[in-house]
């Protein structure tokens, strides 16, 4: 799957949770999209992704 | 009691609205070009009530979240930079309501990298979108008297036009628009972009302006908090002037401000 536009060998079935994990992201800090679609946080868990998904993961940073 | 009280009185009910909300400060500071860690004392000495975002993609190097750095209480208004269109805008405002720090979203799109104009009429497409998915939009805009009609009728909490380029610190380039826009727009005229002095703050105040937006000003000095500190007192002094009325300009001659009769002359 691809994480922020970079490609990464996660295993298929894993929780958008258990990924976000894996990848050093903070659940609570960040939204996610899912192939161009929002998951909301509460979905996090039940959310499974595939080896072809595409992900966005974004957070607040400075700006004007 | 008395007059000092009753004046002290008067200012605190010096508030205004946005998305139903009620604020006391009138300078939105911006949170970018500047290391996190000065992000609390900037807003402490701004005396901000509200603070600009960007959302980008999140690093998973644990790095400290701005989030961390921003006091309570303090209103998020998240931007759209980075959209070169409506569509962009309204998947990176859904992101922002997704993180969740309210709905309150400040629209930026452009097109042109050189000069950073926005892109009025995406602003407006992308206004009437969110105001029907329930954001509170502050458009950030080109200071045009039809745009910003456009924008109030699709039912934008203000209108944030712009003073010079974004990031220029070249002041009032647009001063007799915004005029136009304070005198005939029913919201908030909220000055975005180019400010780049306390003194040109003051005057948009003085104008008439219901706020002003600060960040590379701020960002680019040489103690920040203590620029932000020095923002604050210059918006403050022109909100009182304009509340004061201003004294009027003489177009030709003086008066004497001193009685011309009484002695010497009788």
């Amino acid at each position: 799957m691809t994480v922020n536009g970079v490609k990464k060998e996660a295993a298929g079935g894993v929780s958008l949770a258990e990924l976000l994990k894996q990848e050093g992201f903070e659940a609570g800090r960040v939204a996610v999209e899912l192939n161009g679609e929002i998951v909301p946080k509460a979905l996090y868990g039940e959310t499974f992704l595939s080896e072809t998904d595409k992900l966005e993961v974004v957070s607040f940073v400075g700006g004007g | 009691m008395g007059e000092e009280k009753a004046k002290d009185e008067n200012q605190k009910k010096d508030v205004w609205t946005l998305g139903g909300r009620e604020f006391h400060s009138r300078f939105i500071l911006g949170s970018g070009k500047y290391n996190v860690e000065l992000v609390k004392a900037a807003v402490e000495q701004a005396g901000a009530e509200i603070i600009t975002l960007a959302v980008r993609r999140a690093n998973s190097s644990g790095e400290g979240n701005i989030l961390d750095f921003i006091p309570e209480g303090v209103t998020l208004l998240p931007n759209t930079s980075g959209a070169r269109n409506a569509e962009e805008a309204v998947r990176i405002a859904g992101l922002s309501r997704e993180l969740g720090c309210g709905d309150f979203v400040k629209v930026e799109i452009m097109r042109d990298s050189k000069y950073l104009l926005p892109d009025n009429q995406e602003t407006v497409r992308a206004t009437e979108i969110l105001v029907k998915e329930g954001f509170f939009v502050l458009p950030y805009m080109y200071p045009d008297l039809n745009t910003a009609r456009d924008l109030a009728g699709a039912g934008a909490s203000a209108v944030m036009p712009l003073a010079a380029p974004i990031g220029s610190n070249k002041g009032l380039a647009t001063k007799e628009f915004i005029q136009i826009l304070i005198d005939e727009i029913d919201l908030p005229i909220i000055v975005d972009a180019g400010i780049g002095r306390p003194s040109q703050a003051c005057e948009v105040m003085e104008m008439g302006a219901a706020a002003v937006m600060a960040n590379t000003a701020i960002a680019t000095a040489g103690d920040i908090p203590q620029m932000a500190s020095a923002f604050k007192k210059a918006i403050e002094a022109g909100r009182e002037a304009y509340l004061s009325g201003l004294g009027r300009v003489r177009e030709r001659g003086g008066e004497a401000s001193s009685p011309m009769t009484g002695f010497l002359r009788d």
